[in-house]
């Protein structure tokens, strides 16, 4: 279709340039003078935001990579000091980790669409063995990724991922202690797949590059699946295609700030706010949702090798869908029968990223046998025999006519179908919320806190009383240590002012040196310290709590969830609501009951809590009555200590809270206005294209 | 979106189109501060550059000790009666970056010297107590300083820099 591009630049400079690498003029072909199909819908703008996310992702992470350690013992912390202390750290974390979620939506979104519009038939089958090659490496991409916070979810993600090829005969245990480069998964782990993840993104864009090629060769497919042939059938890319794009772009990024601005923490496990223990497995090991319908697929077989070999074979039956599906007639809109199927296979893929959350067991197994059946044979069975046997209705004879033919009614479709898209994207995001839906203890009421909703800030007096809870109950078994004293002073905090944080912080004992002598001294703390931990290690901790290890409170409001079960999940992604996790800490301190209900016993040490999971607990209770006493005269009983200490806890988790949401405002004004502005130059440009 | 009246389509068109155009270029400079500002050091570095307190004590007269401020090393001088003297006894005029040794101590401590040990030429480490002048000596482009670390020889344009420090008793100073 880009034949010899008759684009002449006249600056003299250029034209020396041009004559040697024609560059401008391969651009101009390409993207300029390139003939586009002039019927193609919003569908077809998920090209460009693909290509706008690869490059969000490639830029954050080349930033991260500036600030990310990538060793077992510093690879956690150096993630979390990139939120807490890098400027805008915590915003360029945020967009590379829900970037990697919106990438992956996008791209089903595309993939669904070439499936729908038969845009992997002739001539178009290279252009779609590349896409699913892209789609392979972004599954690989995205897994290593999801290691490198070295999380629990990440260790054991990274742990059952790489166990997948131990399947293999006779060499899977080599195969996994090559890609281990050790024992188990460790710190040789965590360093290849730093360097892989860092390299995939490049052979990525590569092939991305190879996928554009092959696309306008071909040229592109459109909603008709009729080829252009005359003139009228196109439109220009520029100003046409550009744009729509640019609008569909714009929309998108709005979507996309919504979780970069206010649910940072939606697609995330809170799981993988606990760093990395190799004694320790999770009670639920589930995958990013976007790996989910492949994990169920991989679960519904009760035999290990074949298990994985569907998994896999899950994917690769997409490079041979150009000759599984034979029909001539490419637009399923032309295809009554492949057109119900196509939905059909769409709930197919939704119902196995639903169970993928789910536990293994019960009805859950049965139902994800059904639709591994049923996903194998849409590919194998239905789309060979529809071709066969369905009677197409006519296709216009070019795609002018389908223009022309076109009447009202398209608003409508339009908005059913972002409809349909959210319904179906909530539910896939929201698969992995209901898997700890069933774990089946007490949920936490859900209070009020100030800093919930889009304009929540923190309480000022609640800090300032609960760290004073930390600080005199607290504190005696639990680490702080991601909190620095000079934090306290920061803008969005407490709200003390740098002396008094400084004076705070010389009332400690810090450990310093060597000093001159080669000796370790203890001197008073500065605000650049860290809140010390009450114990050196783990094991001392353990020696003096029973064999409980009391964990660090820095991220426990991040770390601690509970499953809100449909549909409150959905609901939850419209009005904002992150706070399950200070709803748990709250719920925890006021959980304590005397005496266990009947017919329970508690093992030694352990004491009863209603809202912990299995309500044996070995912190005894920590709060009573009249414990800590408040200067402002706030009630001394434990609802309130409670309140304050995890409203304290959930700023020292998250001391840029106030500055995420205040951005985010900022944001959504100028994206809207943006939008706003693009829809109606779209319209303007397009008006005479119609 | 247009004060333009609806006869006036040109008019209408590109303004909506400059209006497009400007709000998409302020968003893209808007996006390229945190991409840039996240290079500047964190917070942490920043809490790490407070201010260090050194005691003089234990430096004899005529010796030299570095302590690190900020990842730079910063050199204390305690000079000899004849250093001290070296260093006044230069007519100032005559150096090629003039600045009195009385300028770069603090008054009534004379023969403590303390200046950041970053050649001005190109930031190498020069050696205490070498070249000619009997200050330091650049060993890489061959930069000599006096006594007073003010630059007497070579490459480099100026003296070696005092950094911002206060004595805080007789014995102890701050530095930052």
């Amino acid at each position: 279709m880009s034949g010899p591009s008759d684009f002449q630049p006249t600056n003299p400079a250029l034209k020396w340039i041009e004559r040697r690498l024609p560059i401008m003029g391969l651009m101009h072909s390409s993207f300029v003078a390139y003939p586009t199909p002039r019927n193609l819908n919003y569908w077809w703008t998920f090209g460009a935001i693909l290509s706008m996310m690869l490059g969000v992702q490639i830029l954050t992470g080349v930033i991260l990579a500036m600030h990310y350690t990538p060793h077992a013992d510093l690879a956690f912390k150096s993630v979390e000091l990139i939120v807490r202390d890098v400027n805008y750290g915590w915003l360029l974390r945020n967009i590379h980790a829900s970037g990697a979620s919106m990438f992956f939506f996008a791209v089903y979104i595309h993939m669904f669409r070439g499936l729908y519009y038969g845009s992997y038939k002739e001539p178009r089958e290279v252009l779609w063995i590349l896409g699913v090659i892209i789609y392979l490496l972004m599954m690989a991409t995205g897994f290593m990724g999801y290691v490198l916070p070295w999380g629990q979810m990440s260790f054991w993600g990274a742990t059952v991922i790489t166990n997948l090829f131990s399947a293999v005969p006779y060499f899977g245990e080599s195969i996994v202690t090559l890609l281990w480069g050790g024992y188990a998964v460790g710190n040789p782990t965590l360093n290849r797949f730093f360097s892989l993840h860092y390299l995939l993104p490049f052979v990525i864009a590569g092939v991305v590059v190879l996928h554009i090629w092959a696309l306008h060769v071909a040229g592109q497919n459109n909603p008709a699946g009729v080829e252009a042939k005359t003139e009228k059938d196109t439109v220009p890319f520029t100003p046409y295609a550009t744009i729509k794009d640019a609008f569909g772009v714009s929309c998108f990024m709005l979507f996309f700030a919504w979780f970069i601005f206010y649910m940072p923490n939606y697609l995330g496990d809170a799981e993988n706010y606990i760093p990395a223990n190799p004694a320790v497995t999770p009670a639920h090991i589930v995958p990013e949702w976007y790996y989910l319908p492949f994990y169920a697929i991989l679960r519904s077989i009760p035999n290990k090798l074949a298990g994985v070999i569907a998994m896999f074979g899950a994917i690769i039956i997409l490079a041979f869908l150009p000759w599984l599906d034979s029909a001539k007639t490419r637009s399923s809109k032309y295809r009554p029968l492949a057109k119900q199927f196509f939905w059909m296979f769409v709930v197919v893929c939704i119902g196995l990223g639903y169970l993928g959350a789910q536990p293994p067991e019960g009805i859950y197994v049965i139902v994800g046998r059904i639709l591994t059946i049923a996903y194998f044979a849409y590919f194998l069975i239905l789309l060979p025999l529809l071709s066969r046997i369905e009677k197409p209705r006519p296709v216009p004879n070019s795609i002018a006519d389908d223009v022309l033919a076109k009447s009202g009614g398209k608003a409508a479709s339009m908005v059913s179908s972002v409809i349909a898209l959210m319904v179906a994207g909530g539910l896939l995001l929201g698969g992995a919320e209901s898997a700890r839906a069933a774990e089946g203890s007490t949920k936490p009421p859900a209070q009020n806190w100030s800093f919930a909703g889009p304009v929540g800030k923190f309480d000022r007096g609640a800090l300032q009383r609960g760290l004073k809870v930390y600080k005199e109950v607290c504190s005696s078994c639990h680490g702080l240590s991601f909190v620095a004293f000079r934090n306290l002073a920061e803008s969005g905090g407490p709200g003390y002012s740098v002396a008094q944080a400084q004076a705070f912080a010389s009332e400690y004992k810090v450990k310093d040196g060597p000093n001159d002598q080669g000796d370790m001294f203890e001197r008073p703390g500065r605000p650049a310290d860290y809140f010390p931990s009450p114990f050196p290690n783990e094991q001392a901790a353990r020696a003096a709590n029973g064999g409980a290890f009391p964990p660090d409170l820095s991220l426990i409001t991040k770390a601690r969830s509970y499953g809100r079960g449909f549909p409150m999940f959905l609901i939850d992604f419209f009005t904002q609501y992150q706070e399950q996790g200070p709803d748990y800490v709250a719920a925890l301190l006021q959980g304590y009951e005397d005496k266990p209900p009947a017919g329970v016993t508690l093992p030694e040490g352990s004491y009863y809590n209603k809202y912990f999971p299995g309500h044996a607990i070995k912190m005894p209770k920590p709060l009573n009555d009249g414990q800590v006493t408040f200067d402002d005269g706030s009630p001394a009983t434990v609802a309130q200590y409670s309140k304050d200490v995890t409203t304290f806890l959930m700023w020292a988790a998250e001391p840029h809270m106030e500055a995420r949401k205040a951005l985010g405002l900022q944001v959504f004004v100028f994206l809207i206005l943006l939008t706003v502005l693009l829809y109606f130059t779209k319209k303007k440009v397009w008006a005479n294209a119609h | 979106m247009t004060t333009a009246s609806s006869a006036d389509h040109p008019t209408r068109r590109d303004f909506l189109f400059v209006a497009t155009g400007a709000v998409a270029a302020v968003g893209a400079a808007a996006t390229v501060w945190p991409l840039v500002s996240q290079m500047n050091p964190d917070a942490s570095t920043i809490a790490a550059g407070a201010p260090i307190e050194v005691d003089l004590t234990p430096i004899a007269e005529g010796q030299d000790i570095k302590v690190f401020w900020r990842g730079k090393p910063i050199y204390i001088s305690h000079r000899t009666k004849k250093q001290i003297d070296e260093a006044r006894k230069v007519p100032v005029a005559s150096l090629p970056d003039p600045q009195s040794d009385e300028a770069r101590v603090k008054p009534g401590h004379d023969q403590w010297l303390v200046v950041v040990g970053i050649c001005t030429h190109l930031g190498c480490i020069p050696i205490a107590h070498e070249g000619a002048y009997d200050g330091f000596f650049c060993p890489c482009h061959g930069s000599v300083y006096d006594t007073s670390g003010r630059i007497r020889q070579g490459p480099a344009p100026s003296n070696l820099a005092v950094p911002p420090y206060t004595f805080v008793s007789d014995t102890k100073i701050q530095i930052g």
